[in-house]
C-alpha cells in the first residue's frame, strides 16, 4: 500500500515545480463561482450587451449556453440573441478581422478561450485597471495590459480612474510603474456594483472557456468511486492468488 | 495442481466478481466512444427544424426548403388539384396511405395537416432521385389522365399531388411526409411536431 | 472446462472451439508460452508494473487518437477550431480529447519509470542488449510521435514549438537549410507541414505497436529479470507448477495478471484524478498559450517544449554556439538519447542489479536521475545566465553517468550475489 503512495508521489512530483511562476503586476482574485447560475446569467447578459459588438465567442452555441445556464428559450431569443441568429448557432458577430486592425491596430480577439490562455483573475483585474492616459489613441491605458488597443467599453459604468505612481509624481510614469488607481470621477455604478458586474463577466467567460467543467468534475467523482470498488476486489484477488507464492 | 489449502470457491468468486465489475467498467468506457459517433451539436444545429413561410406561396406553386440536407417540398394546392386527387385512386399502389410513410396525422386522403398545403420530402422512394414537379393537368408527355404530380427522371416513377405512387412504376411506396407542424396560420415548422399536430 | 487437472505441455489437445482454433493457429502454445507457462521471477515486485501499464496507455492512445481523427481537420485554417469543436460539439469529445492529452504525458511518465527500473535492475546487460535496444527505439518513436502530435492543435505553443525544433535541422552544416525546408515542405511551418505531421502522427503509433511486439518477443526469449538481477533460468529447477521450470519462477498467469490488474486500477485512479480535476496539470500537460490559435507573426513571450522533451531542450541551450552554429548543441541533444544505445557495453560490472553494485554506481545513478529532473525543470524556464550555467553543469552530470560507467563499474567493489532470489 505504502508503495502505491510513493509511486503516486513520484509520478506527480515533477509537476509541482512548473505550476508556479507568473510575472507582471499582481492580480486581484476574481473569486468566481461556476455554480452561481444567477451570476452566470447576468454575466451572459452583460457580455452580449457590452462586449459582443466586437468580441465573438465563436466556439460557443447559444442553445448550449441557455441550457447550461438555465435560461428559458424565449428569454434567450429576446434578450441575448441579436440579429437573426438561430439558437443552435455559434456566438459569432459580423465584424471582420480587418475592421479591428483598422480601428485598434490589432485583430479583435475571440474570447471563447480567454480564461484559458489568461487566468480568470487576469480578466477580472484587467477590466478593473483602466486609467486615463492622454498619450494613448483612446485616452485610456491599462496597468494590467500596458498600451492596450481596446478602449474602455465600461467607462460610463466604472467612472474615470487616475494612476498612482511609485515614488511620487513626475518621474517613472507609464503603465509598468502604476502601483495603484484612484477613482477621480464616479460612474453610473458604485465601486462595489462595478466589481460585481466584472466578476459576473469573468465568471461567465470562465464558463465559456470550458463549458463542461462542472460535468467533468462530477463525473470524475463517480469514476473514482467505481475504481475504489474495483480496487478492493482486485486487491483481494491478488492477495488470494499470491498465497501460493512463497 | 497443488490444491492443498487453496480455497477454490473463494478464488472463483473473486474472479467472477472482478471480471463482472471489470466488464461493467468496460461498458461504461464504451459509452462515450459510441455516443461520440452520433450527430454532434453542430450537426444537430444544422439539422434543426426549419421554418417555411407559405404566406407568399402562389396557388399551385412549390416552395423548396432544405432540411437535413434533403429537399422538402411545400405545395399550395388549388381546389381543382384537391378535387382531382380521388380520381387517381384506382391507379395507385397505396391510395389509402396504409404503409407508414407519413406521420399519423397525415394518414388521410390529402396526406396533409391542412388540405391546401402539402409537405413532403422530395426524394423518390425508388433510388433517391428528386422527382420533377409537373403540376399541369394532362400535358402531352404525361397523358390525358395526368392530374398533376411528380415525375422522376431517373427511372420514370410517378406520384400524384398527394405524393402517392402510381401502379406499374419502379418506386414501391408513396413519398415520405416529414414531421411538421403549424406555428401560426402561414408558418410551417418542418422536422418537429407535437406528436399529434 | 476439460477434466484434466495437470495443465502441462503434454496435456491432451483441447476440444471445442479452442481445439478447432488450435488446429489452425497456435492459440494454446501462445497462451502457454507467454502467459500460463511463462515463468517470471516471483520477486519482481512494485517496479514491474510500468511496462504493462505503458502497453495499456499505448492502446488508449491509439483508440482515443482514432476517435479524435474522426472529427479533427488537419488544415491550418480549421485545425484549431476543429479541436474546440471536438471539445464542445462532439458528444463526449472533451473526455476523449482529455484522455488523449493526459495519456500522452502519462505514457512518458510510465516509460521513464520503466527505463529507470531497467537501470536499477541492470536489465540491459547480457543477454538483454537487444531487448534494451528495441526499448530505446520505442522511446525514439514515441518522441517522434509526440512531436508530430503536438503540432496538431495548431495553437501558439504547437506552432512555435515546431518552428524551433524544425529549425534545429537547419543547424546541420551544409545541408541544414534545405533539410529544414524539406521537413516543413514550405519556408515556414504551414498547412503543408501540419498535413504531413498528421499523417506521421497517425502512422507512428502502429510502428510503436509493432516494436512493442518485438520487445515482448525479445523479453520472453531471454526471460524477465528481477531486483536481484539473478538469472532464474540458471538456478535450480522445479516448482509447484512444473518440474522443469525455474524454481524461483511463477507462471505469469494468473499471478502477474492479477497483480497487474490491481496495478492498473490504481494507475487508472491516478490518471482519472489528473484528467478530471487538473487536465492542464498547471500548464504542463496543456500549455496556456496553446489556447490561442497559431499566429505566424507573433511569438508568445515564453516558449518551451512539453515537459517530456525539456531535459534535452535544456541541454541544447546549455551548449554555446560554436562559430555561430547551433550544431554542437544539436549534437549534444541527440547524443543524450543515442548514448542510451551503448549502455549494455558501457556497464562493465560483474553484477547486474543496483542491489549488489557498489556505492559509486548508486551515486552515479542518483546523480543521473537528479540531472534529468533538474534539466527538465530548467528546460521549462526562460533562459538566464544562472540557468544556463546550471544546465551546463547538469548536462555534464548526465553524460558522466554514461561515459564514466566503464570506469566506475570496474573500480567499485560489488557485493556477492546470492544463489536464489530474495523476497
Amino acid at each position: 500500500m505504502k508503495k502505491f503512495l510513493i509511486a503516486g508521489a513520484l509520478i506527480l512530483l515533477p509537476f509541482t515545480a512548473g505550476a508556479a511562476g507568473g510575472h507582471g503586476p499582481a492580480l486581484e482574485p476574481a473569486n468566481i463561482d461556476l455554480k452561481d447560475k444567477a451570476s452566470l446569467q447576468r454575466g451572459a447578459k452583460y457580455f452580449t450587451h457590452y462586449c459582443m459588438g466586437c468580441h465573438s465567442l465563436q466556439y460557443m452555441r447559444y442553445n448550449r449556453m441557455a441550457a447550461d445556464l438555465g435560461i428559458p428559450e424565449d428569454e434567450l431569443q429576446e434578450n441575448l440573441i441579436f440579429g437573426d441568429a438561430k439558437p443552435g448557432d455559434l456566438m459569432t458577430n459580423a465584424l471582420r478581422e480587418e475592421d479591428g486592425e483598422q480601428w485598434f491596430g490589432t485583430a479583435i480577439p475571440d474570447l471563447s478561450l480567454v480564461t484559458r490562455w489568461r487566468e480568470p483573475d487576469w480578466v477580472y483585474s484587467y477590466l478593473k485597471s483602466y486609467y486615463v492616459d492622454d498619450s494613448r489613441p483612446y485616452g485610456v491605458n491599462n496597468s494590467i495590459f500596458p498600451d492596450v488597443g481596446m478602449p474602455h467599453a465600461l467607462i460610463n459604468l466604472q467612472g474615470i480612474q487616475k494612476p498612482i505612481y511609485a515614488g511620487g509624481h513626475g518621474h517613472e510614469t507609464g503603465p509598468q510603474h502604476v502601483v495603484g488607481l484612484e477613482l477621480v470621477e464616479p460612474g453610473e455604478l458604485t465601486v462595489e456594483e462595478y466589481d460585481n458586474m466584472v466578476r459576473d463577466i469573468t465568471n461567465f467567460l470562465t464558463y465559456v472557456g470550458e463549458p463542461y467543467q462542472l460535468e467533468r468534475r462530477s463525473l470524475g467523482l463517480y469514476v473514482l468511486l467505481f475504481l475504489g470498488l474495483m480496487f478492493i476486489l482486485a486487491y483481494y484477488l491478488k492477495k488470494e492468488f499470491w498465497k501460493d507464492v512463497h | 495442481m497443488n490444491a492443498q489449502g487453496v480455497d477454490q470457491k473463494r478464488r472463483r468468486t473473486l474472479i467472477a466478481a472482478t471480471s463482472a465489475l471489470g466488464a461493467v467498467g468496460a461498458g461504461f468506457i464504451a459509452v462515450p466512444f459510441i455516443s461520440s459517433m452520433n450527430p454532434s451539436a453542430k450537426a444537430r444545429a444544422a439539422g434543426a427544424p426549419v421554418k417555411a413561410d407559405v404566406s407568399k406561396l402562389e396557388p399551385g406553386a412549390l416552395l423548396l426548403v432544405k432540411y437535413r440536407g434533403q429537399p422538402i417540398w411545400v405545395v399550395n394546392r388549388t381546389p381543382e388539384m384537391l378535387d382531382a386527387l380521388p380520381q387517381n385512386d384506382p391507379k395507385l399502389t397505396d391510395p389509402g396511405s396504409t404503409v407508414p410513410q407519413q406521420p399519423e396525422y397525415c394518414a388521410n386522403p390529402t396526406r396533409s395537416i391542412k388540405p391546401q398545403y402539402f409537405v413532403a420530402i422530395g426524394i423518390c422512394t425508388h433510388l433517391g432521385c428528386s422527382p420533377t414537379y409537373r403540376p399541369e393537368f394532362a400535358p402531352d408527355d404525361m397523358g390525358a389522365d395526368w392530374k398533376g404530380g411528380w415525375f422522376c427522371p431517373c427511372h420514370g416513377s410517378k406520384f400524384d399531388l398527394a405524393g402517392r405512387v402510381f401502379k406499374g412504376v419502379p418506386a414501391p411506396t408513396n413519398l415520405v411526409i416529414p414531421k411538421h407542424k403549424y406555428l401560426d396560420e402561414n408558418t410551417i415548422l418542418v422536422g418537429e411536431d407535437d406528436g399529434v399536430a | 472446462m476439460s477434466s484434466d487437472t495437470t495443465a502441462s505441455a503434454a496435456a491432451p489437445a483441447p476440444g471445442g472451439l479452442v481445439g478447432w482454433l488450435d488446429k489452425r493457429f497456435p492459440v494454446m502454445s501462445v497462451w502457454n508460452d507467454h502467459l500460463a507457462q511463462y515463468y517470471a521471477p516471483k520477486n519482481m515486485g512494485f517496479w514491474s508494473f510500468f511496462g504493462s501499464l505503458a502497453l495499456v496507455v499505448l492502446v488508449l492512445q491509439i483508440v482515443t487518437g482514432l476517435w479524435l481523427a474522426m472529427s479533427y481537420k488537419p488544415s491550418a485554417a480549421e485545425a484549431f477550431a476543429s479541436v474546440e469543436y471536438i471539445m464542445r460539439d462532439v458528444n463526449w469529445g472533451w473526455l476523449i480529447r482529455y484522455m488523449h492529452s493526459t495519456g500522452a504525458s502519462f505514457f512518458f511518465i510510465l516509460v521513464y519509470l520503466h527505463m529507470f527500473r531497467g537501470l536499477m535492475w541492470g536489465s540491459y546487460k547480457n543477454p538483454r542488449e537487444l531487448l534494451w535496444i528495441i526499448g530505446v527505439i520505442i522511446y525514439l518513436a514515441m518522441m517522434a510521435t509526440a512531436f508530430f502530435g503536438y503540432l496538431l492543435p495548431w495553437g501558439q505553443m504547437s506552432y512555435w514549438g515546431a518552428q524551433v525544433i524544425v529549425n534545429l535541422f537547419a543547424a546541420v552544416p551544409g545541408v541544414g537549410e534545405g533539410l529544414s525546408t524539406w521537413v516543413r515542405g514550405d519556408y515556414v511551418i504551414s498547412d503543408t507541414t501540419l498535413n504531413r505531421f498528421f499523417a506521421f502522427h497517425f502512422l507512428l503509433p502502429f510502428v510503436i505497436a509493432a516494436l512493442v511486439f518485438l520487445h515482448i518477443v525479445a523479453l520472453h526469449t531471454v526471460g524477465s529479470t528481477n531486483p536481484d538481477g539473478i538469472e532464474i533460468k540458471k538456478g535450480p529447477k522445479g516448482n509447484k507448477w512444473s518440474a522443469t521450470a525455474p524454481a524461483d519462477g511463477i507462471p505469469f498467469h494468473p499471478y502477474y495478471t492479477v497483480k497487474d490488474v490491481m496495478g492498473l486500477v490504481v494507475f487508472a485512479a491516478i490518471f482519472s484524478l489528473v484528467m478530471f480535476y487538473a487536465p492542464e496539470m498547471g500548464g504542463l500537460f496543456l500549455e496556456a498559450p496553446n489556447f490561442q490559435p497559431a499566429d505566424p507573426l507573433k511569438t508568445p513571450e515564453h516558449i518551451a517544449p512539453v515537459w517530456y522533451f525539456t531535459p534535452y531542450y535544456a541541454m541544447l541551450r546549455a551548449v554555446p554556439p560554436i562559430a555561430g552554429s547551433q550544431f554542437p548543441g544539436v549534437v549534444v541533444m541527440f547524443g543524450a538519447i543515442l548514448i542510451m544505445f551503448l549502455l549494455p557495453w558501457l556497464d562493465r560490472s560483474p553484477v547486474r542489479s543496483m542491489r549488489y553494485k557498489g556505492n559509486l554506481s548508486r551515486f552515479f545513478l542518483a546523480s543521473f536521475v537528479v540531472s534529468f529532473v533538474v534539466l527538465a525543470y530548467l528546460g521549462l524556464q526562460p533562459a538566464s545566465d544562472l540557468y544556463t550555467l546550471l544546465s551546463q553543469i547538469f548536462t555534464v552530470v548526465y553524460f558522466a553517468f554514461f561515459l564514466l560507467m566503464p570506469i566506475y563499474t570496474k573500480l567499485e567493489k560489488t557485493k556477492p550475489v546470492p544463489e536464489r532470489v530474495t523476497a
